[in-house]
């Protein structure tokens, strides 16, 4: 028996943070390449202390949905799962290149493989890819638009401008889009002057979050200026300085991460079977853009 | 009722290794095989023999198959809550502390042909056959809102998918967000009807987040309780502060969060092993091991306010506008806002009143106090 365990913030404010870890555990139980699936939450519940015991399965894969390494994936997950002997050091990470490490619990007797989070792994980079042809509605979208992938920037961690820095080199590599570029909410290039950065007309703007919220869906279609207020919401396509942006809304939401968490589970061990269709991993998928 | 030849074989198989469930012991022995329940013993039975023994307490022989195959899950929590639903013994290490007079197989046999009730926070819980006129040992079970209990299932939401629990629990009657699964503010008007055992356990789980995991810990009296200096120590980041809330600040935390009035779980956590906080912990049929998140949450922000130094303010109110105080903070605290008619001037915690007072007694948008020059 093997359970998965997807372990996401949540929140006590907003009862749609959660969705996206729902709908991508869901995906996942459609599957049927786990016993189990859980979810778990830092705010919500059942909590990261008490969900491992939920479980009767012995071996237990837990992919936490979170953009980067840092203070949840290396502090607050493995405290409150009790994970003994966990250490850092255990990922052999230098920001971005934690897979797993297997471990016990305090307070049961079952093997738990605690891997890297989703954001660095990299299936990443073709789920924001398929962001890109999601809000374009266009699979072969490439020609003649910048791709601009946005993350927080250093100020809360330096990891996660790591990991958009590296998306946005591995996506370059592909040779796709005219231009791809990393900019940031809090340092250069900012996200503010998306324009300035690009010199292509057409502009896809993926935020590098896990969940729509309070930065995705108020602070960086504000600061973009394709809104002056983000109660008004905003055109997908908008026009801003006759370039036109393609905003997506934060990448976790996409369905294609439900892939890329079943791969952290394979990577640590999981048997999920042919449970991702690889040649499928761009397929376009639902719209699910910014303002709806 | 019949045995199959599937069901005979597999019982012989069984019988060998020994079977000893719910009241039916079942040997080989060298004279042959011995069936034995509450109410007889035979031994020395021939395989024929032993067939027609085992077709005469056919309830005991579905019983044991339902738990056997059709749940398993030996020694496990969700195994132990269905057992609870149909009041059947407790197994394990739990049987030691049986409170209530368990059901024998006969008498649940009864029972599950109108359907065993149990309540589990605002959850109602029905275990009943799938096949009424001709029990097969196959249960089924129902869950519903306690207030619903009396409701035709024609008037609720019918749902059998347990994710589907997900949805209703996340906000209450009035639309508002439940960020605690365990408020006591489930929304009602839904029913899941003919659950397996492991969808009612689902279920359960979306509702009630590890209730059952914890539950069936304290009854194996091995639950694991996080006091709160060991919880607060834990904190980090920005709920590094919440350990810096005064010892008398629990009593007033457990009392505001942790009632009955505010949460269905029993709080069994204290302030430290040794020291008990006087606030009741409540009735809850599962136990609360450790401060939750909310808890946690709000804890940091009395431990900021806390460390504020108290002033003596002088402000000028008549008798009734200090009542009237008391009676807003009364209103927010017991959440009966909403329930203020409009033109029930009489209620302290009328809009009316509270505007006429504000009118009245606030200067720039603040209440007129000064602090005092006894300080």
């Amino acid at each position: 028996m093997q359970a998965l365990v997807i372990a996401a913030h949540g929140s006590h404010l907003n009862p749609n943070a959660s969705n996206p870890t729902y709908a991508h555990a869901d995906a996942i139980r459609e599957t049927g390449a786990f016993d189990v699936v859980r979810e778990t939450f830092w705010k919500e519940e059942p909590h990261f202390r008490e969900v491992i015991r939920t479980i009767e399965a012995d071996e237990i894969f837990v992919v936490p949905l979170f953009i980067s390494e840092g203070y949840f994936t290396e502090q607050v997950i493995p405290r409150e799962l009790r994970l003994e002997g966990w250490d850092p050091g255990l990922w052999d990470s230098d920001g971005i290149d934690a897979s797993q490490a297997t471990l016990t619990a305090g307070d049961v007797e079952k093997t738990i493989h605690y891997c890297g989070p989703v954001g660095t792994h990299d299936a990443m980079t073709d789920v924001i890819v398929g962001r890109a042809e999601s809000v374009t509605g266009d699979p072969d979208v490439g020609e003649g638009f910048g791709l601009a992938v946005v993350g927080h920037g250093t100020d809360r961690n330096e990891n996660s401008a790591k990991a958009v820095r590296y998306h946005t080199e591995r996506i370059r590599e592909m040779d796709r889009f005219d231009e791809t570029k990393a900019l940031f909410m809090d340092e250069e290039p900012e996200v503010d002057d998306v324009t300035e950065y690009f010199e292509s007309d057409d502009i896809v703007v993926v935020p590098l979050f896990i969940a729509d919220g309070f930065h995705t869906q108020e602070d960086i279609p504000e600061d973009m200026g394709l809104t002056d207020d983000y109660r008004n919401g905003w055109d997908v396509p908008g026009v801003v300085d006759g370039h036109r942006i393609w905003y997506t809304g934060a990448v976790g939401t996409e369905d294609l991460m439900a892939d890329v968490v079943m791969e952290r589970a394979a990577d640590a061990g999981a048997d999920i079977g042919s449970s991702i269709d690889h040649e499928d991993r761009t397929r376009s998928t639902n719209a699910n853009v910014a303002g709806d | 009722m019949g045995l199959e030849d599937e069901t005979f074989e597999t019982l012989r198989t069984a019988a060998a290794a020994g079977v000893e469930f719910d009241g039916l012991r079942l040997e080989r022995a060298d004279g042959g095989y011995v069936l034995e329940t509450p109410i007889e013993t035979r031994t020395g039975l021939d395989p024929d023999e032993f067939r027609t023994a085992l077709e005469a307490v056919d309830e005991y022989v579905t019983n044991w198959r339902y738990w056997r195959e059709t749940v398993g899950s030996e020694g496990q929590a969700s195994r132990a809550f269905l057992r609870w639903c149909e009041r059947a013994p407790l197994e394990g290490s739990a049987a030691e502390s049986q409170q209530t007079e368990p059901l024998s197989v006969p008498e649940r046999y009864d029972a599950l042909r109108n359907g065993v009730d149990r309540t589990w926070g605002q959850l109602r819980i029905t275990a009943r056959f799938l096949d009424v006129d001709e029990p097969d040992g196959v249960r089924v079970y129902d869950l519903w809102h306690v207030e619903d209990a009396d409701t035709p299932l024609s008037e609720l939401e019918v749902y059998d998918e347990p994710r589907e629990a997900r949805e209703i629990s996340t906000a209450d009657d009035d639309g508002r967000y439940r960020p605690l699964k365990t408020a006591p503010t489930l929304a009602s008007g839904w029913a899941f009807t003919g659950l397996s055992g492991s969808e009612l356990v689902d279920a359960v789980d979306f509702f009630y987040p590890a209730t059952i995991a914890n539950w069936h810990r304290e009854r194996e009296g091995d639950l694991d309780v996080d006091h709160w200096v060991d919880a607060a120590k834990r904190q980090s980041g920005i709920y590094d502060v919440v350990d810096e809330l005064p010892r008398e600040a629990l009593e007033w935390l457990t009392e505001a969060c942790c009632v009955d009035s505010q949460c269905l779980r029993r709080r069994e956590w204290e302030y430290s092993a040794d020291d008990e906080i006087d606030v009741d912990g409540g009735d809850g049929a599962f136990p609360c091991r450790e401060p939750c998140s909310l808890v946690i949450a709000a804890a940091r922000k009395w431990a900021i306010l806390e460390s504020e130094s108290e002033t003596t303010y002088e402000l000028e109110l008549t008798t009734s506008e200090l009542n009237q105080l008391e009676e807003l903070i009364d209103a927010v605290a017991d959440g009966r806002v909403d329930g203020v008619r409009e033109a029930d001037v009489n209620d302290g915690a009328n809009r009316y009143r509270a505007r006429y007072l504000r009118a009245k007694r606030f200067e720039d948008g603040s209440l007129n106090a000064i602090e005092s020059d006894d300080q």
